[in-house]
């Protein structure tokens, strides 16, 4: 998150010597002497002595971390286990589990830096490999001017976010898919997929050095290429949802339908643990939402009231929706609908009001409801426990309305204007409209097309599905010897 | 000696239990059954997938008793079991050749 001061330094931009200060020409000075490695962390603290970070966003920043874990453990966890029948849960618990893990590892050797350090407009550099020249005194910046949280934080805070990104999609092809195929695929996936469109929808350099149309402009252009053009996503509707539930559907085609699909019964096992999983993603959701504005401040709040108010109404959405059209509420709608609303909401959470979070729940619980029903029998595959008709739908209709919501004039917070320091003027909903669905395409296209390629040369090499005596007996004797229940 | 078998609703255990206490009846094997019958049955609807859930939960009882009060054991269960709805469940009886208490070894009715 550095590089961009050191080039900037290094290079003599023009930004900076228009408010150039006596401070700032010295640290240029000592940035060009400096090796690149150290100039980095160098710059950051002798450029702006008062970029240090605020103890409170520091602390707010960690506990956000922390309870985007829970989220995936043993919140998705619990959510999914739940829906698998008795003899597959533990194949999803470890699942979740392992890739959680495997990911973290991947993030702190070569993840983070691909995603959120200065390259190309597609994908990040290799300044942070390893997570070298990272010290206890690096900086991230955040999307308000002068202020930075410690870059160990931000790094962690990303790093959940990739982990259960990851972790979404094994629900596609629960109950049939082999431990091995999982790991290996997850691992071309997050490098192909996951890091190019993390780096193209949110790394950008940071505002401090915004004072200009034309300094804007040169900051922007170092940007990801989706962030260049426009696209609001909070806190990940593309990045994660969308991401996430085509690499699912995609996988779910190629693996193929579960043995004896749409013949057996394939209820879920226990909906209790359905809504425990629910309640602890919406929980975990705060700091999900809420922390994706990097600091403790009002713009937190609002995300954080939006993803209270959204996702209440997507339960209420998917629940009287499907009392009127099948006849009864059941449980595992309401804990959907909430899944639904989190998901929509999800890109929205930092730019709508929250009467506009209200209407994006409510849609997007309906929305969700014919996701897995009508739409999914058009699409005809069996995506397991539905994470297209859920993150897909849900992600698709939170990125689109994100831009419909964010006006001003619906009581959005519009789009912020760093050169004039206030929210822009001017906002078109139709424009916007079109800037939002530039992302969603280019990630169902992006992460499809890889995910696609994934899958099918994992089949070639070792294969995607357990034998067919396995996965009736379940998985968790099967893959991983050990059973969840007493028999 | 004769043997009778009983399928009945499972909330209806407790009532059967005592009217059999009543008449005398000295002790009673309980199972947790499933089964299929008249009753047919429901549909459970999860997110978009239907399922016909074909057996139903039922409870057997299956008590040993002397001849003299088969008939009396008979109609206990047959009142205290009934809701007068279908899936009431029924009542089987065979004949018993030998008894033993195994702590005992006590044979025929003593063994009861």
């Amino acid at each position: 998150m550095l590089t961009w001061m050191k080039k900037l330094l290094a290079s003599g931009a023009v930004a900076l010597a228009i408010g150039a200060t006596g401070v700032m020409a010295t640290t240029a000075a000592f940035a060009q002497e400096a090796k690149p490695a150290v100039a980095a962390a160098a710059a950051a603290v002798a450029a702006a002595p008062a970029l240090v970070p605020n103890k409170a966003d520091t602390a707010w920043m960690m506990v956000c971390t922390a309870l985007v874990l829970l989220m995936t453990l043993p919140g998705l966890a619990l959510f999914y286990g739940g829906l698998t029948r008795s003899k597959n849960i533990l194949s999803i618990c470890m699942q979740c589990f392992m890739v959680f893990s495997l990911i973290t590892v991947l993030w702190a050797i070569y993840g983070y830096s691909f995603a959120f350090t200065e390259g190309g407009a597609f994908i990040g550099g290799l300044d942070r490999l390893f997570l070298g020249g990272m010290t206890p005194d690096s900086v991230a910046a955040t999307f308000s001017k002068g202020v930075v949280i410690p870059e160990y934080v931000f790094m962690a805070f990303q790093a959940v976010f990739a982990t259960i990104t990851c972790c979404l999609i094994i629900g596609s092809f629960a109950e049939r898919a082999k431990f091995s195929a999982i790991l290996v695929f997850m691992i071309i996936w997050f490098t192909f997929s996951y890091l190019p469109i993390a780096h193209m929808v949110w790394f950008w350099p940071g505002p401090d050095d915004i004072k200009d149309a034309a300094s804007l402009e040169a900051i922007t252009a170092r940007a990801g290429w989706l962030w260049q053009k426009g696209v609001l996503d909070f806190a990940g509707g593309t990045v994660v949802h969308i991401n996430a539930a085509i690499a699912g559907l995609v996988g779910s085609y190629v693996i193929g339908k579960r043995v004896g699909y749409g013949k057996e019964a394939m209820k879920p096992h226990n909906l209790v643990y359905v809504m425990s999983g629910a309640a602890l993603l919406w929980f975990g959701w705060f700091g999900f939402n809420a922390g994706s504005a990097l600091e403790a401040n009002g713009s937190a709040a609002l995300a954080f009231v939006n993803t209270y108010l959204a996702t209440a109404a997507a339960v209420l959405g998917w629940s009287v929706a499907e009392w009127v059209l099948k006849g009864k509420p059941s449980m595992l709608g309401a804990a959907s609908g909430c899944v639904a609303g989190l998901v929509a909401i999800t890109p929205a959470a930092g730019f709508v009001g929250p009467m506009g979070a209200l209407i994006i729940g409510v849609i997007a619980g309906v929305a969700c409801l014919w996701g897995v029903t009508g739409l999914k029998k058009i699409l005809g595959s069996d995506d397991s426990l539905d994470v297209f008709g859920v993150h897909g739908v849900g992600g698709i209709t939170g990125a689109l309305l994100t831009g419909v919501f964010a006006d001003p004039a619906l009581g959005g917070t519009g789009i912020w204007d760093y050169v004039a320091n206030a929210a822009a003027a001017d906002y078109s909903i139709a424009s916007q409209l079109w800037i939002q669905a530039q992302g969603v395409l280019t990630t169902l296209i992006w992460s499809g097309v890889v995910s696609f390629i994934a899958f099918k040369l994992i089949d070639m090499v070792i294969g995607l599905r357990v034998k067919e005596d396995e996965e009736r007996e379940g998985l968790d004797i099967s893959s991983h010897g050990e059973a969840a229940y007493e028999s | 000696m004769k043997l009778i078998t009983a399928i009945i609703k499972p909330f209806k255990l407790d009532e059967v239990r005592e009217a059999l206490s009543e008449v005398g009846v000295s002790g009673i094997t309980v199972t947790e059954v499933k089964g299929f019958g008249r009753q047919k049955g429901h549909t459970e609807l999860y997110r978009g997938a239907e399922y016909v859930v074909d057996f139903l939960p039922k409870v057997k009882i299956e008590a040993a008793v002397e001849d003299g009060i088969l008939e009396r054991a008979i109609e206990a269960i047959e009142k205290s079991a009934r809701t007068g709805k279908i899936g009431d469940g029924k009542i089987f009886v065979s004949p018993v050749e030998h008894v033993i208490r195994i702590r005992t070894g006590e044979t025929g009715a003593s063994a009861l």
